[in-house]
């Protein structure tokens, strides 16, 4: 028996995709990676340090749709005899490994935080009722899907090499028609950050996120907004964290000015650790969060960074 | 244009997440449901708003028991014409979108739109199951839908950006912000709903895939350490030395 990860090439061949790989290695069987498009076969290759055996490309499929990848992972298993399949829980995940599953009949663990247990069913760990509590799914049926959140496991990379091979998957027709993509500004995804600087309303204006983009970049992180500030337009959407934004569970997550509502904790309760900066002592973030500072953002913001340089300088 | 919209209900946002029976069940003692925010502000309110300026038929199906009449009533005041409940607890998302399927089949619309994800279960797989199921293309997390003729052209979110695609009806889509802004019911709404048919038919189908074994809490965080703001090299050491983040 072996495992297929698809991997999803849009932005490249990352970390996530180094997760979803280590991640089913350590299931214990073989591992073949399967991904659509025109992915560098370089670059695919580096799969091979996480665990993959071999990567099967194929170059015919259309990265953007949906029903196609999920003929072409249905024939890899079939042509595998694969019964687990492992996804990285991004948008095409979200929208494939729903399909596959009845194509396989197959449950499907949407979102999985913890590799399946070892005794008893098979079943794995997620967030429930917006990351305030956990679940453990079993999965009933002989094949399986498990859809891996980012950054719930360390990438473990070996000395082993793996050949990336061309593969007729029989795709099919696409019925759906790109017109275009705006492609991500930043260069860190979102999702995929260890450690995300996030600001509100208390940064009081556009021009004044200079100090956050300096802080993100001191510590490599991604930066994020809450949703009022993207609904009043001084951030890009993309950036909107909580609720009915981006969901992401970072190493470090730094809040200032941003009180911390219910539906704002709801995108980063899974950080594991929280830092806010808040003037109001009284704002509910700070009964979520692990080091708390009461203060102006514009005098702490500056000194934080000014420390982190110093902490940069004598690390190097 | 025939469209169906599924809903399903969720906890209010503010309800207090416990479990019961060793931890095997969600304690709904005191837990008010309600629509699924996505499922109602997105999914049904551009369904009425593209039914308002192209004609048609907007129904509304749901999985579940006697007493979710609630909040198929909601959904019926805020606008939708008729509403379907497949009369039974659901049990996982195939078994759900498996029975919301064979009634698509059965009633062929040329949408079918679902909210993004339920906040309880955040499983986002309904969709793309009922899709599957309907061999019919699906566009998850569509922030903005216009139909001309029987061409769609849908924005969805990808990894931090947008990209815009065509596609010809039938087809399925899941809603998420920038879809639709949420509507209040009017009294005339309400009124309207009572009388609005509602059509109870039982399972076709019993197989489930997955199902949850137990629940739990996460551990109680540890109270907020609180530094000075003069001080931030001792938040830097912190970071470094004891939550070792950075």
């Amino acid at each position: 028996m072996s495992t297929i990860v698809y991997i999803t090439t849009n932005n490249g061949v990352g970390k996530s995709a180094f997760e979803a790989v280590t991640y089913a290695k350590k299931m214990g069987e073989e591992v073949i990676a399967v991904t659509v498009g025109n992915a560098d076969s370089s670059l695919l290759a580096e799969l091979g340090v996480y665990g993959a055996s071999k990567v099967l490309v194929d170059r015919n499929a259309n990265v953007d749709d949906d029903q196609q990848i999920t003929r072409v992972i249905a024939s890899a298993v079939e042509t595998t005899n694969a019964n687990k399949v492992v996804f990285s829980h991004d948008l095409i995940a979200k929208a494939v490994a729903p399909r596959l599953s009845v194509r396989l009949k197959a449950g499907l663990v949407a979102g999985a935080i913890s590799l399946p247990s070892t005794e008893g069913d098979f079943s794995c760990k997620v967030n429930v009722f917006s990351g305030k509590a956990f679940g453990s799914v079993t999965v009933k049926t002989d094949k399986k899907i498990i859809s891996l959140l980012p950054n719930s496991i360390q990438p473990e990379a070996t000395s082993s090499a793996c050949t990336v091979e061309d593969f007729n998957g029989n795709a099919g027709e696409t019925r759906v028609k790109v017109l275009n993509t705006k492609k991500p500004e930043g260069d860190i995804p979102l999702p995929e950050a260890e450690v995300v600087v996030s600001a509100g309303r208390g940064l009081k204006g556009p021009e004044n996120w200079g100090i956050i983009e300096d802080l993100a970049k001191v510590l490599g992180a991604a930066t994020a907004c809450s949703r009022p500030v993207a609904d009043i337009g001084w951030r890009p959407h993309h950036e909107h964290v909580g609720q009915t934004g981006v969901a992401i569970r970072p190493n470090l997550y730094i809040a200032v000015g941003i009180s911390g509502a219910i539906q704002h904790l709801a995108g980063v309760n899974g950080s594991k650790v929280m830092v806010v900066i808040n003037t109001d002592a009284e704002a509910p973030f700070f009964k979520a969060a692990d080091y708390g500072i009461v203060g102006d953002a514009f005098e702490v913001v500056p000194r934080l960074i000014e420390s982190l340089k110093k902490f940069n300088a004598s690390n190097n | 244009m025939k469209i169906l919209v599924c809903i399903s209900k969720s906890p209010d946002t503010t309800s207090k997440i416990a479990f019961t029976e060793g931890n095997t069940k969600f304690d709904e003692n005191g837990v008010q449901y309600i629509v699924n925010p996505y499922d109602e502000w997105y999914a049904l309110v551009r369904a009425l708003e593209l039914k308002e300026t192209l004609g048609g038929n907007v129904t509304i199906i749901t999985v579940g028991n006697a007493a979710d009449e609630a909040i198929i009533r909601k959904a019926l005041a805020i606008g939708a014409d008729d509403a379907v409940r497949i009369d039974a607890d659901p049990k996982d998302a195939y078994f759900t979108a498996s029975q919301i399927a064979k009634y698509a089949k059965d009633n062929s619309f040329d949408i079918v739109l679902t909210g993004k994800e339920t906040i309880n279960y955040n499983g986002s797989q309904v969709a793309g199951m009922i899709a599957e199921e309907l061999d019919m293309p699906f566009i998850s997390l569509a922030t903005k839908l216009d139909l001309n003729g029987t061409t769609a052209t849908i924005e969805r979110e990808v990894m931090g950006g947008v990209q815009v695609v065509e596609v010809n009806t039938p087809f399925v889509a899941s809603c998420a912000k920038g879809m639709a802004e949420q509507r209040i019911p009017n009294m005339r709404g309400i009124m309207a709903a009572r009388t609005k048919p509602l059509t109870v038919i039982p399972v076709t189908n019993n197989e489930e895939y997955t199902a949850y074994a137990s629940y739990s809490m996460p551990e109680a965080k540890t109270a907020c350490k609180m530094i000075s703001p003069d001080n931030m090299d001792e938040l830097v050491s912190l970071l470094h030395n004891e939550a070792k983040v950075i």
